[in-house]
């Protein structure tokens, strides 16, 4: 079952200097349950290709679809949950009211909103945090706040644009494990940002390799690796071979500048 | 990432000797400089009246007259401090005499002007905000409207709104109001706009209505520049109030008090009413700055 399908996508923005191609002729399928990784240099479209998913954006060319509907429609259904870089919690908000808020916004009775708190406390692993304010914990775990915030609601697929970006190396590796944990438990359709390739390659079945100028999709490469990784699966040759591939990938998009 | 806030911290006065020193000196300095003037600027009449009665004036009787003169040019501060706790104390509440009454007549006025000043800013700021025809027009006038003096509108409202049979309090409030709704505006229209991108594509994600926007992230994220404005707000408020009592032969409110000391060269009663005005405002002041902390620290948004 296709969850996200883009034909010949292209984005362009006007600007001073003349309109920049963000996305030029995009195709790519993203089955459902995928775990699908994006990566590539800063300006290769990759963040533009998922807002333009989530209808933050809207592509000047081709076609996009979202559990078979136009990605505004798929919006309005609820479709996805969207983690951006920076947590973005409320300071005014206990945690458990940031991921109230969107529960409220989509109208949800107040008994539903505190069953469906709890659940995603527990699922990012923050059960007892609901009643702390954001400044009371660390950066890691307002991440994971946001996570949960963009589950409460149900979609079945979450975009996540470089969620652990501004985490230490150690904070990351932990919530990679907890991220797949969830996955497995969820069965999400997940759309990952990263500028990371040992990130993308622990996380994805398959890791959409980009390139900029004008953003385009240069290879896609189906993981081999089984579903249920512990974290030293990197040391092995399989991820070892996978992540030279990814560079490899990435290489071939700088050829020519 | 969202920066760790602090722990709010109850900052604001605090009394170490190392801070109470320094304005206990200016203080000291202010006082000094206040009562060596009051002598120099009262010792023409003094030296007038002795040369009339041909007595002889010695320093010391120079000084002792200067500072107790009935109708001094300037009055001495103990003049002044007793000149105001007499107001305040010395006289029934009720009574044309006490500055107790007065100070309700123009907090009442101060109060009314400053509430329908805020609630005018507000809802310029939602409508500047949230329409871009308002957004481009209504600040120029805005900012007009307070380029013209005050003291040029106040007698022109009082008298338009006298012969269309309004009087009392109404005028002066709407003085006040047009003084205090600016830095509410102002500050309201920034405050409206601090949600960043990610917050607003956050609210678009889950498809919020402009109203959910609003009262869920722009308005709280205001609120910080809400009361900084309305600090602004509530001292405007009290002065376009008195400037609202000065023409057209006001008998009520501390700016009558401030006229009615000037016609008849009651310079105590003056500076006592001043005073009065300066207590009331720092008053109103302190209380909005009480009520910030308050609900800023609630709302974890205290820096």
């Amino acid at each position: 079952m296709t969850a996200i399908q883009a034909r010949d996508v292209s984005l362009t923005f006007p600007t001073a200097d003349g309109p920049v191609h963000a996305l030029k002729d995009v195709s790519l399928t993203i089955e459902r349950g995928d775990f699908v990784s994006f990566i590539g240099p800063s300006g290769c479209g990759k963040t533009t290709l998922l807002r333009a998913i989530a209808a933050l954006e809207t592509p000047t060319g081709g076609t996009l679809t979202v559990n078979g509907m136009t990605p505004d429609a798929a919006r309005k259904a609820r479709a996805y949950g969207y983690v951006f870089q920076a947590p973005g919690l409320y300071p005014w908000r206990t945690i458990a009211g940031n991921i109230s808020l969107p529960l409220e916004i989509m109208g949800f009775s107040r008994a539903e909103r505190a069953q469906r708190i709890t659940r995603v406390l527990d699922l990012v692993d923050l059960t007892g945090f609901g009643g702390k304010f954001p400044w009371q914990l660390s950066g890691g775990m307002q991440q994971r706040a946001s996570i949960a915030r963009a589950l409460a609601f149900d979609a079945d697929i979450l975009l996540m644009d470089e969620p652990f970006g501004a985490l230490d190396e150690i904070v990351r590796d932990r919530l990679n494990e907890a991220l797949l944990d969830l996955w497995k438990k969820t069965g999400k359709t997940i759309g990952f940002v990263t500028h990371s390739i040992p990130e993308a390659v622990y996380l994805s079945t398959r890791i959409v390799v980009m390139s900029p100028r004008p953003g385009r999709i240069t290879r896609v490469i189906d993981s081999p690796l089984p579903r249920d990784r512990p974290l030293d699966i990197r040391d092995t040759p399989e991820f070892i071979a996978l992540a030279q591939q990814v560079r490899e990938g990435l290489r071939e998009g700088h050829s020519y500048d | 990432m969202t920066e760790k806030t602090a722990p709010w911290r109850p900052g604001g006065i605090s009394l170490s000797f190392g801070c109470v020193l320094p304005i206990l000196s200016v203080l000291l300095a202010i006082i000094v400089i206040w009562y060596l003037a009051a002598v120099w600027m009262n010792a023409t009449w003094v030296r007038d009246q002795a040369a009339r009665a041909d007595a002889v004036l010695t320093a010391g009787d120079l000084i002792r007259q200067t500072l107790t003169l009935d109708r001094p040019v300037l009055p001495a501060p103990h003049q002044v401090a007793a000149g105001l706790w007499d107001g305040v104390a010395g006289q029934a509440v009720t009574s044309r005499r006490s500055l107790v009454w007065h100070g309700w007549v123009t907090l009442s006025a101060t109060l009314a002007g400053f509430a329908i000043g805020t609630a005018a800013g507000i809802l310029l700021a939602v409508g500047i905000v949230h329409n871009r025809a308002m957004d481009q027009s209504v600040m120029p006038w805005a900012v007009a409207s307070q380029t013209v003096p005050i003291l040029a509108i106040a007698p022109m409202v009082i008298v338009v709104m006298a012969s269309a049979g309004i009087t009392g309090l109404l005028p002066k409030a709407v003085i006040a109001a047009w003084l205090s709704f600016f830095p509410v505006l102002v500050g309201m229209v920034k405050g409206l706009r601090t949600p960043d991108a990610l917050q607003l594509d956050q609210m678009r994600s889950w498809s919020a209505s402009p109203a959910q926007v609003f009262w869920r992230l722009r308005l709280p994220s205001s609120l910080p520049y809400l009361f900084a404005s309305l600090k602004v707000a509530i001292a405007a408020a009290l002065v376009g109030t008195i400037v609202g009592e000065l023409p057209a032969g006001a008998t009520a409110g501390l700016g009558a008090r401030l006229l009615s000391g000037s016609y008849y060269g009651q310079t105590v009663q003056i500076w006592a009413a001043l005073f009065a005005a300066a207590i009331l405002a720092a008053c109103l002041v302190m209380l909005i700055g009480w009520i910030e902390r308050l609900t800023l620290t609630r709302m974890g948004l205290a820096r």
